[in-house]
């Protein structure tokens, strides 16, 4: 098993990554310092997930990589015309149906009608959810507004998705089934993955590279590489190798605790 | 019947059931458990009012013949003479209806207004915050004045008559829609509002898109408060502004000021059936709009 822990390394591969962090900071109007000198790509076919503390700047650091936040010093690399954004809750509008919620984002970007109605019928087929088009999202299940959600960025053929933490609020089971849907969506669709979570299993059995953040101000404390194969099966959960590396990650997390 | 039969199965066949029988028997007994008590509820629903409308009834009754002296009773008449004067002498209703349509029209045409000048003015407030804090304290001095104050300034300005009603109730009915609004407007979640910034849009689309229909249960709960206030402010406004044709509240105050307290009294009651009508009317677009997102709307 190899695992490699570096902090701030320099970014040779940045040219052929979806995206990337470069001697990133970030220090809110108040004073306080969230992220410092995070330093990371993300190539295609890549997962990675960064795990770390609450409060320790993850989700600001999705926040800078999508624009929805302005960075005070660094830079960040990203094609953002193709970047999917997945939320902490599923962000339906409850007036719309699920296939109209599926079609908001190409609707919002302009896409023709019979095109988008189109690209959201294969997604909702894509995510499992043909079927339940006319629901509303009050009609769905957690794991099944995520599903929806899931689908509507699907729609933009994203080239880069960002996860910030979509399984927090869902049950063990559904989490789990969502994590095993979601990786064969990664392989079936070829984006690039950032994933954000507290969840250190999650992260081990999601990815093929896996960034411990500090406490704020939030920095990279440590990266492993995660060397199994995909399509991942339920039973690695349960293999030692698994549990070694997860211990690993675990360790390196609790270092940064201070 | 049937019911007879289901028992007498039920009870015949108790000594052999197998388990999955069983275990069906007992599902059946929960939900017809559930059943009778949903019915009892229901039933309790439609009784709630009646109970309501028969103790009133007779509250006005004890009020007529039992609390006043036989030479003050006619300032409470009982009910069925209130009925038979106001209700059944066809003169009288068809006086008391035309006054309630010319009532319902300043309310109508009031309710209009204010429905279009609130959401306007929310609209505008919800674009920017200086315009809100600019207005905002304004829309809640209109509300907090008492109308009296008004009445000099509107008759000297807009005359006596139907224009001057019209503008009572807009001002009755404005802050409620105003309020109402924007509350809804600044409702969407800030995740939504991610979304939307994500992708770029401009400002109509946010509001079209977004802000307009998240607000629209909260829109229509101002719709119907407004609506009621709205006939309120058409009652109250005939007593200020009495020429031209008279509406019900011209009516209400004449008829006291005759001492013909039963057709006061009836003139009362087909004001606020006017207002329960054009609530209920309200509640029930508001349903038919929004009641397949939106629980709350009843």
């Amino acid at each position: 098993m190899s695992t490699v822990t570096s902090t701030g390394r320099p970014n040779a591969d940045a040219g052929r990554a979806a995206l990337t962090f470069d001697r990133l900071s970030m220090v809110f109007a108040d004073g306080t310092k969230t992220l410092d000198d995070v330093s990371f790509s993300v190539r295609p076919g890549e997962f990675t997930t960064v795990v770390g503390p609450s409060g320790c700047g993850k989700s600001t650091l999705l926040r800078i990589a999508s624009g929805l936040t302005t960075h005070t010093s660094g830079e960040v690399i990203v094609d953002r015309s193709s970047l999917g954004y997945v939320f902490q809750d599923a962000t339906l509008l409850p007036w719309r149906t699920v296939s109209a919620n599926v079609e908001l984002l190409a609707e919002l970007d302009g896409v023709d009608k019979a095109q988008r109605r189109q690209r959201a019928q294969e997604a909702i087929d894509l995510v499992g959810l043909k079927g339940f088009e006319k629901k509303y999202p009050k009609q769905l299940s957690g794991g099944m507004k995520m599903r929806a959600s899931l689908a509507r960025s699907l729609v933009l053929k994203p080239s880069i998705f960002l996860f910030d933490e979509p399984f927090g609020a869902l049950d063990e089971i559904t989490r789990e089934r969502l994590q095993d849907e979601l990786l064969s969506l990664f392989l079936h669709e070829g984006f690039a993955g950032l994933f954000i979570t507290h969840s250190i299993y999650e992260a081990v059995y999601m990815s093929t590279r896996v960034l411990v953040m500090s406490a704020r101000p939030g920095r990279i404390i440590a990266d492993v590489a995660v060397p199994f194969a995909y399509p991942r099966l339920p039973e690695l959960r349960f293999e030692p190798e698994f549990a070694e590396l997860a211990g690993h990650v675990s360790g390196a997390l609790r270092g940064g605790h201070q | 019947m049937i019911e007879q039969t289901d028992l007498g199965a039920g009870h015949g066949g108790s000594d052999e059931l197998t388990p999955a029988e069983a275990a069906a028997a007992s599902a059946d007994a929960v939900t017809g458990i559930a059943a009778t008590h949903r019915g009892r509820r229901s039933l309790l629903e439609k009784l709630g009012p009646v109970a309501v409308f028969v103790a009133f009834v007779g509250f006005w009754y004890f009020l007529s013949y039992v609390w006043m002296s036989e030479g003050r009773r006619f300032l409470v008449p009982p009910p069925h003479r209130v009925v038979d004067q106001s209700f059944l002498d066809w003169d009288n209703l068809a006086n008391l209806l035309k006054s309630l349509w010319l009532t319902a029209k300043v309310a109508i045409v009031g309710l209009v207004i204010a429905i279009v000048l609130g959401m306007a003015i929310a609209i505008l407030m919800s674009q920017a915050r200086w315009v809100e804090r600019a207005l905002f304290p304004y829309a809640v001095a209109l509300q907090a004045v008492p109308i009296l104050a008004f009445v000099p300034l509107i008759g000297v300005l807009f005359g006596y008559d139907f224009r001057s009603r019209v503008i009572v109730c807009v001002i009755i009915a404005l802050f409620p829609i105003i309020a109402n609004t924007l509350f809804g407007l600044l409702s969407a979640d800030r995740s939504q509002h991610d979304l939307f910034t994500l992708h770029g849009v401009n400002r109509r689309t946010r509001l079209g898109k977004l802000q307009l229909p998240a607000a629209m249960p909260s829109i229509f709960t101002g719709f119907r408060v407004a609506a009621g206030l709205s006939v309120i402010g058409a009652v109250v406004g005939d007593f200020f502004f009495r020429q031209g044709q008279p509406g019900i509240g011209i009516l209400i105050d004449v008829y006291r000021s005759r001492l013909n307290y039963p057709l006061m009294y009836g003139a009362v009651i087909l004001s606020s059936a006017l207002g329960i009508l054009v609530f209920w009317l309200f509640g029930f677009i508001a349903n038919r709009a929004v009641g397949h997102w939106h629980e709350s709307t009843r």
